[in-house]
């Protein structure tokens, strides 16, 4: 090839998100009481390239799937920016609809997410109809789809979600999900609730279909198994904050905010030789009610000193992103060696 | 001579259920030391809850036959009634869930919850009661002990609740625990710090347990031995460095190369094709012929038995010599 001195072509992600935050009010018993406010999502930015898997992890509460609400237009963001292969998404219906056909999401629930009265046929075509398609057209989709996540078309269109197992359900989610023929697919805990044996074999046709129909994947999980597994880059939330972000392999070998360590550091020896002695982290997650102003994760680091009460930002260390004042020695932590 | 804390020989779990009789637990034997802490692993529906449910005797009467032989510390577990079996309950053998729900009563404090308990299996003043339930919350190590003791279960975190639940099923002094995924639940950071919690009091208190999860890790960090089932037998048990190590029992080799813990990413996860049988048509000889990669006409013939193999482990394999 001959493109010495040309630019390489830019490469657009095909989602991406710019400082979105959502603050939920919440009045305890009602009456009399001030407002109080979940800071949910915070100042949260990152892109998605075209083929790629991120992955979010983060203890339960620290706003993974109203992350996941916000990128799929369910719930309003106070402010901040989503993109779809580089174009700003408008809250106009025009464009919304455009974009929930582009952008579809797998829930935990397969059982919830599926209509008890209709049959899976009717569950897979209603969407395409909703847009357009003929009848004839969406349930020629459905067999192939049916046919391509293992379940044979011939026994389970007309069957209705009670008569699926938990596995089989999901399936069937997954292909409805793909009968837009997006671009993007969010999977908010959609593997938690599957026994690990069916799991695996979940996770194994994701895989095959992303690379099959060109997909980018954002996978939500508490499971950091899972994570690395799936993923190719991976984000860290702590108390809606996006804490460290970047290559999955790197952010594994070597973390580098305090909470990312405790929290990789928790996840179970499987060598029954070699197991864990002490917690790295104590206490629970705290709430995510009328939080400090500065760092939040300084109550419980063991490194928090004075910089600490104001506000980190997200900072550059090679290819990943730390939210921690030792991430740059300028900013006058003393331990600022600790995570270099 | 010795005699283990916990014997179970040939125990069996039969529903009744209008589409007729299931075998969910199917002749299996199990022995536990006292202070031996026992994982059991499988995939969903092996029968892991309903042998503990066995064990506690809290399977509904009128619709399950239990057969077999079980003993506690000597007792007949099986023919226990009425006083003797409330007594066996909570106070020789408690038990632990992954749903606190189950657990804790939402009417009352967790520290009424606690000292009633203590009361119900051991004659001590209500004041003795109350300072027991205080030690307990220590024990578990939930902050603020003393105004804890008055909160109600949904005043409390998730985590918080998971250590009162074990709280109060240690509160009477079991001489054996039965954990069935009382981590599954919870946060990765909050998961490991109820395990070494476990581990710790379980030391501690000199307390068998047993332990159902069907997290490999989980196994790995908490057991001395672990049992494998499948499709309610047994069919792989030894210590937890030889079973998890060096697993022998093809159902076992692939439910731990099935994980996504040891999988190369790039690569596919090696999962055990399809799904375990049905309780109610189970195939002939051994259950997992109809998945096993190595199966011959051989393993048809009969169900196969627990056989020796070196060490503690046993295998139910009649292959196991040629595949080795
Ligand atoms: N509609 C709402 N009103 C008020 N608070 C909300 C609302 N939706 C979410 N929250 C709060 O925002 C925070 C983030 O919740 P979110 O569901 O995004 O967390 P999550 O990371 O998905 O947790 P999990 O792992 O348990 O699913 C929580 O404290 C939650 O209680
Ligand atoms: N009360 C009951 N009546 C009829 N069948 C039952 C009853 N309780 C359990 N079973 C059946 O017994 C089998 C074993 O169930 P069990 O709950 O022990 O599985 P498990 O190994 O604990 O699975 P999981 O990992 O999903 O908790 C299942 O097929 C289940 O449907
Ligand atoms: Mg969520
Ligand atoms: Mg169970």
């Amino acid at each position: 090839m001959t493109d010495q001195g040309l630019t390489p072509p830019q490469t657009v992600p095909a989602l991406s998100a710019t400082s979105l935050n959502k603050t939920f009010t919440v009045r305890e018993n009602g009456l009399g009481k001030p407002a109080r406010y979940v800071h949910a999502v915070s100042d949260f930015s990152f892109d998605l390239p075209v083929g790629s898997t991120l992955g979010i992890v983060g203890e339960s509460g620290c706003g993974k799937s109203t992350t996941a609400r916000l990128l799929m237009h369910l719930v309003k963001p106070d402010s901040g920016q989503i993109r779809l292969s580089g174009e700003p998404v408008s809250r106009a219906k025009r464009d919304l609809k455009q974009f929930r056909r582009k952008v579809q999401m797998v829930f935990q629930d397969s059982s919830a997410s599926l209509n008890p009265r209709l049959t899976i046929e009717q569950s897979i075509t209603f969407a395409p109809m909703v847009h357009g398609v003929s009848l004839r057209a969406a349930r020629e989709t459905a067999w192939r789809l049916l046919d391509r996540v293992g379940l044979d078309p011939a026994r389970f269109t007309g069957r209705y979600p009670h008569e699926l197992s938990g596995g089989q359900r999901q399936r069937v989610n997954i292909a409805r999900a793909l009968a837009l023929n997006p671009r993007v697919v969010i999977f908010d805990e959609a593997v938690s609730a599957l026994d690990k044996s069916v799991e695996a074999q979940v996770l194994n046709l994701l895989n095959e279909l992303k690379a099959e129909f060109g997909l980018s994947y954002i996978f939500i999980s508490h499971d950091l198994n899972v994570v690395r597994y799936i993923s190719d880059h991976v984000l860290v939330m702590y108390l809606g904050q996006v804490v460290e972000q970047g290559p999955v392999d790197q952010v594994y070998a070597t973390p580098r905010h305090p909470y990312t360590r405790a929290l990789l550091a928790s996840m179970p020896s499987p060598d029954p030789e070699q197991r864990t002695m002490a917690a790295p982290i104590t206490g629970d997650p705290p709430s995510p009610i009328d939080l400090p102003p500065g760092c939040r994760f300084a109550p419980r680091c063991a490194f928090a000193e004075s910089i600490c009460d104001t506000m980190p930002y997200e900072l550059r260390h090679g290819e990943t992103r730390v939210r921690c004042h030792m991430a740059d020695p300028k900013l006058g932590h003393s331990k600022a060696e600790v995570i270099q | 001579m010795n005699t283990p804390l916990l014997s179970a020989k040939d125990l069996t779990v039969q529903f009744r259920t209008p589409k007729g009789p299931i075998t969910a637990v199917n002749g299996i034997d199990l022995t536990l030391e006292r202070g031996e802490v026992l994982g059991i692993i499988g995939e969903s529906g092996s029968g892991k809850s309903v042998t503990m449910r066995a064990l506690l005797r809290i399977l509904p009467e009128a619709k399950t036959e239990i057969a077999g032989d079980l003993k506690l510390d000597g007792k007949d577990v099986l023919s226990l009634k009425g006083h003797d079996l409330a007594a066996y309950r909570g106070g020789d053998v408690s038990m632990v869930f992954q749903e606190p729900a189950t657990a804790l009563d939402p009417v009352f404090t967790i520290g009424t919850q606690i000292s009633e308990t203590v009361r119900r299996h051991r004659k001590v003043s209500r004041k003795d009661a109350q300072a027991r339930a205080l030690e307990m919350l220590e024990l578990v190590r939930i902050p603020s002990p003393a105004s804890r003791l008055g909160n109600y279960p949904h005043e409390m975190s998730g985590g918080m609740r998971q250590r009162a639940m074990i709280a109060l099923a240690l509160a009477a002094g079991p001489k054996l625990l039965l954990a069935d995924e009382p981590t599954t639940a919870l946060d990765a950071t909050v998961q490991i710090q109820v395990i070494l919690l476990l581990r710790e009091l379980q030391r501690e208190m000199g307390m068998a347990t047993i332990f159902v999860t069907h997290d490999v890790g989980v196994a790995a960090e908490i057991s001395d031995r672990i049992a494998v089932m499948y499709a309610g037998r047994i069919v792989e048990t030894g210590t937890a460095a030889e079973v998890l190590k060096n697993p022998k029992h093809p159902y076992t080799q692939g439910l731990l190369s099935s994980t996504v813990q040891g999988a190369v990413p790039g690569t596919p996860i090696k999962a055990i094709p399809g799904m375990p049988p049905d309780l109610a048509q189970m195939p002939p000889g051994c259950a997992f012929a109809p998945r096993c990669p190595l199966a011959t006409s051989a393993c048809q013939a009969a169900v196969p038995d627990l056989r020796a193999q070196g060490g503690e482990r046993r295998v139910a394999c009649v292959r196991l010599e040629e595949i080795a």
